[in-house]
């Protein structure tokens, strides 16, 4: 992998170098091949990518958020604020949405593009308000028969004496409850960081995808370095030991998809990262259009109850 | 290089957990909360319930049973159960062996049918002696498989937690276990059943985010600890101690997040009191 990287930057030198010189047709043609050498590698090196590495993309301040994609997606958007009992969460973003023809409920864990923004935001991670605002517009979706996106990206969900104070276990508890009977199709996808129970707050769903270089984890692996081995500095470790990239997961049928990012990561080409979800959430819009309520949630049931099926049942 | 490895094990199956809050052994034994002595025949009589300070010391899966359900009723589900190393942790396998060993149960749950005064209902007990009652694949479909039963049979369901969480080793299949009960619960709910949960110290984490929190009555023991991050968690985050009794029963009741605390010594009473008000006439 660090082969990778500097045999990567040695070539990429020698283009600018080359490009400086007065251009002769065979630096020219030495130019375009080297330049498909450094396209290969930074192929190579995007699918080589190391749990850790992907974990340093999902965070990179850089990386476009939420609020970027729902703006790029929709072609109109109205944000709705706010649980009805206690406040409005800036931590995640929802409202109502159209995507070509397709009118739906987007909810989405918002991070910021900036430190203050990160600061406005608590860094994606919400108070049991948030979960509550999204299961409040989720019903509503429901009321009104038009599909649910949840966009996943954060740490986790926020530990802290007043998110305790106002039952953020029961918030969580109860979006995983409500979203098992919603009767309407639900496309969720972590698009940076998925972060435990945080994440799966908004996780119930018939579709789930991941970015290519999206992670998904029980704990940060920080926190399972900590916990397991009482070690802080074995954090890499922890990271491709926990099988949280979207490659790993796909091979476990935890998610259903993985949608390529441009290569080096979304913020090389915000555009054309948004471009891909947004084609892929049409193509699984029309899927899932055809697909009748009770048959949608027998499988959305059967999504999660297969982790661990025995068919042992011993009586007495 | 070998030898690593095996120093490694054995780094893996430390005491510590072992030691933690456990009734302690001896014929006396210090309070781990008040420090004073208590003789260990009398912590039977009060219910694992130090004499001086009233803390309440966990009851193992069997001892909790012996105190709910009438006797000679409960017929158990699911009484073995091969376990999976999904991530292929280290150590794991070893691990739940010696937790095995040590608890004489298979798993930090038990689940079954009883009666509570002639009244038959499904039960599930956790235990915080197996591996802090984590949740992992076993666990949540022990869980899963008692819910869907209550559905199936039309029961009403009680499930008493203690777990420190997920279980850390077996990675994401343990969150998605979060999802699969409450999801079976919902099932339950849709069928207008009723189920009560009683919260006992301590529960946190995703026990705390599914199903600990799902019931139609939330029940607590005197002082358990209850809560979605662990007291230890919030301190490190936002760099200031946390007041006195905070995520404590008591605190949850003032705060609204559960409906009642009842004694140890009235909850078999109690629970068979909301099972006859919610009981359905026989058609």
């Amino acid at each position: 992998m660090e082969d990778y990287k500097v045999t990567l930057r040695t070539i990429d030198e020698a283009i600018k170098k080359l490009k400086k010189i007065y251009l002769t047709p065979e630096i020219q043609e030495e130019i375009v091949r080297l330049e498909g050498v450094s396209n290969s590698l930074e192929k190579q090196i995007g699918y080589q990518l190391e749990a850790w590495d992907k974990i340093q993309l999902a965070r990179s301040i850089d990386r476009p958020r939420s609020r970027y994609y729902i703006e790029k997606i929709c072609d109109e958007f109205i944000e709705l604020h706010g649980d009805r009992h206690f406040g409005d969460d800036q931590a995640i973003i929802g409202g109502i949405g159209r995507i070509g023809e397709t009118v739906v409920t987007i909810i989405a864990q918002s991070r910021g593009m900036s430190a203050k923004e990160n600061i406005q935001m608590n860094f994606g991670m919400s108070h049991p308000e948030g979960y509550r605002k999204a299961l409040r517009l989720m019903k509503q979706a429901e009321k009104f028969n038009r599909p649910i996106i949840c966009l996943i990206d954060t740490p986790g969900a926020y530990c802290g004496i007043e998110a305790e104070e106002r039952g953020q276990g029961q918030a969580i508890a109860t979006n995983l409850f409500e979203m098992s009977q919603l009767k309407v199709p639900i496309i969720s996808g972590v698009i940076g960081e998925g972060g435990s129970g945080g994440a799966l707050a908004l996780g119930i769903a018939d579709r789930f995808f991941m970015q290519e270089n999206a992670v998904y984890s029980i704990v940060s692996p920080e926190g399972f370095a900590s916990i397991l081995w009482k070690d802080i500095n074995r954090v890499k470790e922890a990271a491709s030991r926990m099988k949280l990239t979207a490659q790993d997961l796909l091979s476990y049928e935890i998610i259903d998809d993985i949608i390529l990012e441009p290569i080096g990561g979304a913020q090389q080409n915000p555009e054309a990262a948004a471009d891909t979800i947004k084609q892929y959430l049409l193509a699984q819009l029309e899927e899932l259009r055809q697909v009748g309520c009770e048959e949608l949630l027998k499988s959305r049931y059967e999504r999660f109850r297969k982790f661990g099926r025995t068919e042992t049942a011993q009586e007495g | 290089m070998r030898l690593k490895k095996i120093l490694k094990k054995q780094y893996a199956v430390t005491k510590k957990e072992e030691k933690k809050k456990e009734t302690p052994e001896g014929i006396y034994i210090k309070c781990s909360k008040c420090k004073k002595s208590i003789y260990k025949p009398d912590l039977k009589k009060t219910l694992g319930i130090c004499p001086h300070c009233q803390y309440y010391y966990p009851l193992s899966s069997r001892a909790r049973l012996r105190l709910i359900v009438d006797k000679n009723s409960f017929q158990e589900m699911d009484a073995t159960f091969n376990h999976s190393n999904p991530l292929e942790f280290d150590g794991y396998e070893e691990k739940l062996v010696s937790y095995q060993e040590k608890t004489g149960q298979n798993e930090a749950v038990i689940t079954g049918t009883a009666t509570i005064e002639g009244q038959k209902v499904i039960i599930a007990i956790m235990d915080s002696r197996f591996m802090m009652g984590s949740m992992g694949q076993v666990v949540g479909e022990k869980i899963t498989k008692a819910i869907e039963r209550a559905t199936a049979e039309k029961l009403p369901l009680i499930i008493f937690t203690a777990s420190g969480g997920a279980r850390m080793q077996e990675g994401i299949f343990s969150l998605m276990q979060m999802a699969k009960t409450s999801a079976a619960l919902a099932k339950h709910n849709a069928s207008g059943l009723l189920y009560i949960s009683v919260l006992t110290d301590p529960t946190t984490g995703g026990v705390t985010a599914s199903f600990a929190t799902l019931g139609d009555i939330i029940l607590a023991e005197p002082g358990a600890l209850v809560g979605f991050a662990g007291p230890r968690v919030i301190e490190q985050t936002i760099k200031q101690k946390l007041p006195d009794g905070f995520q404590r029963a008591e605190f949850l009741l003032e705060k609204g997040q559960i409906d009642a605390i009842v004694k140890r010594s009235d909850l078999r009473q109690t629970l068979s009191q909301l099972l006859r008000f919610h009981a359905k006439e026989e058609k």
